[in-house]
């Protein structure tokens, strides 16, 4: 082909217009969340903010090996759900996935000191921050390849149906997950047998630096395709904690019911890039800019003090994060780094990994 | 001839093909605008624009998928997958179906794409972005599976697997790719692809390696020689078709066989090079052949993966383990 008359037809997508959030639904202060609800709510979003903010100091410092993909902007979707899944219920979560691990309760230092791949981590330095998990809390684990999880989180839900349990599986995966095969293939498990799994797509806008629309058939990456799977579209304010976790109520307990599965999309925006090497360049003027403005954290704020909480009351919640989360850093810069030896342990079921080593 | 990292050569292969044969097109998740995860297509979208440059969603199946319609087809597509770690779900596409179009039609289709991925280890991110699962695909027939080790390889053989009549799976190595920087051929520069190289001639212990490890083969035959040992370094370069009379003429001539490898030991292309070595070369052998590789367990995070790649310590003691016999 000769280059010379060829016109390149771009995906420019610094031309691209912004997408710009929704206004905050005012309204959404009447739902019927009691207050003290609502207050650990607000107790999570600063934790589930602080600690990632310090992970990603953290990672300027050189302090966590590797890759890591932070959430900064999300925390409404993990507050949510967290608070509104019961201590028995299952959760699965991509590589994003450490406000999902916290929001179920594991503890701060532990989760901290995986980050930094130390011994003393939630997984012995095993996992690492793509990999949290806390089977204690029903936090089945953080996954790294798109979509697989969906179909694992099918079979917890699985599980808990033949068993009996009323257990409730929720799955958080993200808006480019959904033009991957097993995106499709889990819906359709889940439909047929009527499984108590929730999806739930964060939608941030972004597969990695593509603008989500660019790669999709459809303007609601999950809401649209739901339908095709007999579910009803759910789309949520993911910057909302309040409305996140009203939908939240009404599809666990959909589930729970044995009444099947459902699919929310939650639309939200991470503040930094997609990974940490990712300066989130990609992005048009104005855009990181207004959802800053429409900050989770800063919503939920404000709605307290128009509740009447007073703003002391927040500001003692932020100072006592803040504390904790030092504490947590602490503990996780005093573990040990593993060694050798760890390397080859835990391949097979007597713990070792020696028959083929 | 101009200075390029393994990065740019890689790219200026593209750009060559792109420029010489406008049936090739590249796709893949995030290779347009922002040139991918190794900005290993960085402005070729800007000069051959999205048709031919394309963004694709995330679904390896349907990149690797729609690669063979296209080649099928009549396109030369190159695929691109950002990880070896995320090529799984294309595996299904590549073994069951890439592989064997041409057989299962009686020659009527032929499947000239590459599928280009990044592999191994050197970023610390551990599992699926350090993977080195390259004998699952020199396993499956149909398929050529070539490594490059150096930026004026990179480009040679990524032109030949282009203009390949075969489908090409193109592993390159992630921690090479700015590691080093030599004289790189302008325009259509080709390397054959099935013939390995002899890197360095020695009459000691001959080095078997591809990829990233043949750096470490190079420091290991450094250390080796100034102890007085004559090491030879063989890049295989391709490992499926492998150049089996390279590795044999080798082992004859000095008796002693290192092969270095990155991924798990068993069933490894390092199993397969001992094999080839004792069905053509047992009668010259001085010592058994070493095999040096990555452990059978998981890829670990970045704080123990030294002690899982091979470096050259543990070349140099697998030599001296040939050469006290
Ligand atoms: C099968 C597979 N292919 C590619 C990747 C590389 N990858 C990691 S994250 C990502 C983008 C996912 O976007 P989205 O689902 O929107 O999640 P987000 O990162 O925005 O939370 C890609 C392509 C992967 N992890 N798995
Ligand atoms: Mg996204």
């Amino acid at each position: 082909m000769s280059t010379e008359a060829f016109e390149p037809e771009l995906m420019d997508y610094s031309r691209r217009q912004p997408r710009l959030p929704e206004p905050v639904i005012e309204g959404n202060d009447a739902l019927d969340i009691p207050l003290d609800e609502r207050m650990e709510m607000y107790r999570l979003q600063q934790e589930l903010r602080q600690f990632e903010k310090r992970a990603y100091d953290l990672f300027m410092q050189n302090l966590v090996k590797g890759t890591s993909h932070l959430s900064l902007g999300m925390e409404a979707v993990a507050t949510g759900f967290g608070r509104a899944l019961r201590p028995d219920d299952y959760s699965f979560a991509t590589y994003r996935g450490h406000a999902h691990t916290l929001a179920r309760g594991a503890p701060m230092g532990p989760v901290m000191a995986e980050l930094l791949g130390r011994s003393n981590g939630i997984l012995g330095g095993k996992g690492g921050s793509m990999h949290l998990a806390s089977v204690e809390h029903g936090m089945m684990g953080s996954y790294a390849i798109i979509g697989a999880h969906l179909c694992i989180a099918n079979g917890a839900g699985w599980s808990a149906q033949l068993r009996g349990t009323e257990q409730v599986a929720v799955v958080f995966f993200g808006d480019g997950t959904t033009n991957i095969g097993a995106f499709h293939e889990a819906l359709n498990f889940a439909k047929i047998w009527e499984l108590p799994v929730v999806f739930v797509c964060e939608n941030n806008l972004y597969m990695e630096y593509t603008p989500i629309d660019l790669v999709t058939a459809v303007e609601h990456p999950a809401a649209d395709r739901a339908t095709a799977y007999g579910l009803e579209p759910i789309l949520v304010d993911g910057n909302d904690a309040d409305a996140v976790y009203d939908v939240a109520q009404g599809v666990i307990e959909t589930a729970r019911r044995g009444e099947g599965p459902s699919l929310v999309e939650a639309v939200t925006y991470r503040h930094g890039g997609h990974s940490r090497a990712d300066p989130g360049k990609y992005r048009p003027p104005g855009e990181v800019e207004a959802w800053l403005d429409r900050d989770p954290i800063i919503t939920y704020h404000q709605r307290l003090l128009r509740l009447g909480v007073p703003e002391g009351d927040l500001t003692r919640i932020a100072q006592d994060v803040a504390r904790r989360v030092d504490e947590a850093t602490e503990f996780a810069k005093a573990g040990p780094v593993p060694d050798e030896g760890d390397l080859m342990t835990d391949m097979w079921a007597d713990g070792g990994s020696a028959w083929r080593n | 001839m101009s200075e390029m990292n393994m990065a740019q050569a890689l790219n200026d292969a593209l750009d060559t093909a792109l420029a010489a044969d406008d049936r090739v097109v590249i796709l893949g998740e995030d290779v347009g605008r922002t040139g991918g995860v190794f900005r290993v297509t960085d402005g070729l979208q800007e000069r051959y624009g999205a048709t031919r440059v394309i963004d694709t969603p995330v679904a390896e199946s349907g990149i690797v998928g729609a690669a063979l319609g296209m080649a099928v087809a009549g396109l030369r597509p190159v695929a691109e997958i950002q990880f070896l770690g995320f090529a799984y779900p294309a595996v299904d596409q590549i073994i069951s179906h890439v592989g064997r179009i041409r057989n299962r039609s009686n020659h009527r289709f032929t499947a000239p794409l590459v599928v280009r991925i990044p592999f191994g280890g050197g970023i610390g991110a551990a599992e699926h972005h350090s993977e080195s699962s390259e004998a699952i695909f020199a396993h499956t027939p149909g398929i050529k599976v070539v490594v490059p080790a150096t930026p004026a390889d990179a480009k040679g053989l990524l032109l030949s697997a282009i203009a390949d009549p075969d489908p090409v799976v193109f592993l390159e190595p992630i921690r090479v790719y700015r590691a080093i920087k030599e004289e790189v051929p302008a325009g259509q520069h080709t390397v054959p692809i099935g013939e390995a190289k002899v890197v360095r001639e020695g009459s000691d212990v001959s080095l078997v390696s591809y990829g990233a490890v043949l750096r470490d083969a190079g420091r290991a035959a450094d250390a080796l020689a100034d102890d007085g040992v004559s090491a030879e370094i063989i890049d295989l370069r391709t490992l499926s078709p492998l150049d089996h009379q390279a590795v044999i003429h080798s082992a004859r001539k000095t008796g002693r066989v290192v092969v270095a490898v990155e991924s798990h030991r068993t069933a490894s292309i390092a199993s397969e090079v001992a094999a080839i070595v004792q069905e053509g070369a047992l009668y010259s052998l001085l010592a058994p052949v070493e095999r040096v590789t990555g452990w059978d367990t998981v890829v670990p995070l970045k704080r123990t993966e030294h002690h899982y790649i091979p470096g050259p310590d543990r070349i140099v003691a697998a030599a001296r383990r040939a050469l006290e016999g």
